[in-house]
């Protein structure tokens, strides 16, 4: 949908998003390869359970198995059955800095996957297109890591204590300055661990009679925080402004369910950009609609910090709005910054109020040393403080780089969901055997992808999911686009859509057959 | 040249079925349970194709003779 630019709109840029339909050719292929696996499944429990075939998997115990059993669900079926088949394509250990190529141990598996054995063989600069590391700071030399190094040799690498006893040292001070500065915002505070930010200040926020409003696509950690908290949730469809308009008017106007009774509080839960789909979420309308209806937005930036903007500022630089809109401004120092740990920015009695009463900064360890000035370096980097230009040259250099890469895979007729504009590029794949193949045969030609299924993903719509980075340079992103056209080559996807009739699809069959 | 290119576009073909049919992730043994069960009902019905489609043909082809021919006949008694 291309909103159109004018004077008093929203938008002050084109904003490209585009989920393709799957074609009903593919959807209904999909469900024949998952019938026939299903079918397999079937026969090889049978032979488990009549002692045909030995059996690999957990089950309960003899004395176990008069009671409920356990493993009877879909889920377990699916991780035996189907998940085993392709389970070499997860977990693969690795052995050197996540940057742009990366060393790979390489295993096999001589019982189909159950177990796996080191050959000792190290595969060496495999091209890396799974690591969150959209600015390149992953990097084992360099300004940062040098001033990583003096750091641990200053303070060691441990705190040994909480952010509210004696972990509080003064570069976490600089730390949250810092960030606040970044961001734009008053005050912000660092958490040790992005996942345990969301879900462990979620429940300091908001509490029973709240309403939380969030996206169905939204991460584990929001949805734990959400659960956590007490507060009554509701889902609106992803990143549509009408659902999200509806459940405003509908709490607005009928309130809490049984009494009637207003909200205490309405909290919207969005993210900067969603990792599995790579759309990026509305924000001009969200903050329009916020305001219309009095309720807060807590942004989770996870993936959009540092990836998104002219200045790297984030999903509020990118439309160009203002910081002071968005009541809680969440991120994660892991995937822009090449560091661990998640803060928080808004304004200051917020920020006062989570320091005393967020779970995290009771009860969890802040953050190590050597990360926080690996954190303060980058940032000055990005925000061009240590006195050069490599901070913008790498925001630029992502920005051409997203662009590139998306529009080669789509000429080569995949299908590619999510916006114009997002480092996240996830590639349809659909078909279960499509998924183990892609993630083994990129493998054999020295690039290492991230391939999705099932429990992240609907059932038929499982992906590859490329995220770009600042330090891929143009030759390893045409070798990726080029290696995708594999001999089942998925350009087929879009040839189906373009042609509407069957004899136009013959034909182009038997052109190809008769080619030189 | 030409037996090249149409080698690997068999050869593609069949990488396309093992993928859609989910073959490719299967064990030895099973991918023969699955082929032969899959030949087997091709090879059958090829031969009831090959065995009955004709004989029914032929049973439509005159029962429209039939039909048509009955009609003719009346319409020319009538113009005589």
């Amino acid at each position: 949908i291309n909103h159109i630019v004018h004077n008093g709109g929203l938008y002050k840029r084109p904003f490209n998003e585009a989920f393709e339909e799957t074609p009903m050719l593919v959807a209904v292929l999909t469900y024949v390869g998952y019938g026939v696996l299903t079918l397999f499944g079937y026969l090889r429990d049978f032979m488990r359970q009549w002692k045909i075939e030995k059996c690999q998997n957990a089950t309960e115990r003899e004395e176990q198995k008069d009671f409920v059993p356990l493993y009877q669900d879909f889920e377990n079926f699916y991780n035996r059955n189907l998940y085993m088949r392709i389970r070499d394509s997860w977990n693969r250990p690795i052995c050197s800095v996540p940057g742009a190529k990366v060393d790979m141990m390489e295993r096999v598996s001589h019982d189909y996957n159950w177990t796996f054995t080191y050959t000792g063989r190290v595969i060496k600069d495999i091209i890396n297109m799974g690591s969150y590391n959209y600015l390149g700071f992953a990097q084992k030399a360099g300004t940062c890591q040098e001033a990583a190094a003096k750091v641990l040799s200053q303070y060691g690498a441990g705190v040994c204590s909480t952010r509210q006893e004696m972990g509080n040292l003064d570069k976490h001070e600089e730390l949250e300055k810092l960030v606040a500065r970044f961001l734009g915002v008053e005050s912000a505070m660092a958490y040790g661990m992005g996942f345990a930010t969301n879900s462990m200040n979620i429940p300091a926020l908001v509490g029973k009679g709240c309403l939380i409003l969030s996206d169905e696509l939204n991460h584990a950690s929001l949805v734990l925080g959400a659960r956590l908290s007490g507060a009554t949730i509701r889902i609106f469809k992803h990143n549509n402004m009408q659902s999200l308009e509806k459940l405003l008017k509908d709490a607005i106007v009928h309130g809490q369910p049984r009494t009637r009774r207003p909200w205490k509080k309405i909290l919207i839960l969005v993210e900067g950009i969603y990792s599995m789909e790579g759309s990026i979420v509305r924000l001009p309308e969200v903050i329009a609609l916020k305001k219309k209806y009095k309720s807060y937005l807590y942004l989770d930036e996870a993936h959009s910090i540092g990836a998104l903007g002219p200045s790297g500022r984030g999903v509020v630089d990118y439309f160009g709005l203002s910081p002071e809109d968005v009541d809680v401004m969440m991120g994660t120092f892991t995937k822009s910054f090449g560091a661990a740990g998640g803060y928080i920015g808004g304004k200051k009695e917020l920020i006062d109020y989570l320091r005393t009463y967020s779970h995290s900064a009771v009860y969890a360890t802040s953050l190590s040393p050597p990360v926080v000035e690996q954190i303060i370096t980058s940032m000055k980097c990005i925000m061009g403080e240590d006195g050069t230009t490599v901070g913008k040259a790498r925001v630029q250099q992502l920005a051409e780089n997203t662009r590139y890469f998306r529009r080669r895979l789509k000429e080569m007729g995949f299908i590619i969901y999510g916006n114009e504009d997002s480092p996240v590029v996830p590639l349809m794949l659909y078909m279960p055997a499509k998924i183990g193949a892609f993630g083994r045969e990129m493998l054999k030609r020295n690039i290492g992808v991230v391939v999705v299924g099932f429990p992240a993903t609907p059932i038929i719509e499982s992906r590859a999911r490329f995220c770009l980075s600042a330090a891929h340079t143009k030759e390893m992103l045409d070798t990726v686009s080029v290696s995708s056209c594999l001999p089942f080559a998925h350009a087929f996807y879009k040839q189906i859509q373009l042609l509407p009739s069957f004899g136009r699809l013959i034909q182009c069959l038997v052109h190809k057959l008769v080619e030189p | 040249m030409d037996v090249r290119s149409l080698k690997n576009y068999l050869y593609w073909l069949f990488c396309q079925f093992e993928l859609i049919t989910c073959s490719y992730l299967m064990e030895p043994w099973e991918k023969l349970l699955f082929y032969t069960f899959n030949i087997t009902v091709l090879v059958t019905a090829l031969y009831a194709a090959y065995s009955f489609v004709p004989g029914h043909i032929s049973t439509a082809f005159q029962l429209f003779l039939h039909l048509f021919g009955n009609q003719r006949e009346s319409a020319v008694s009538v113009v005589k």
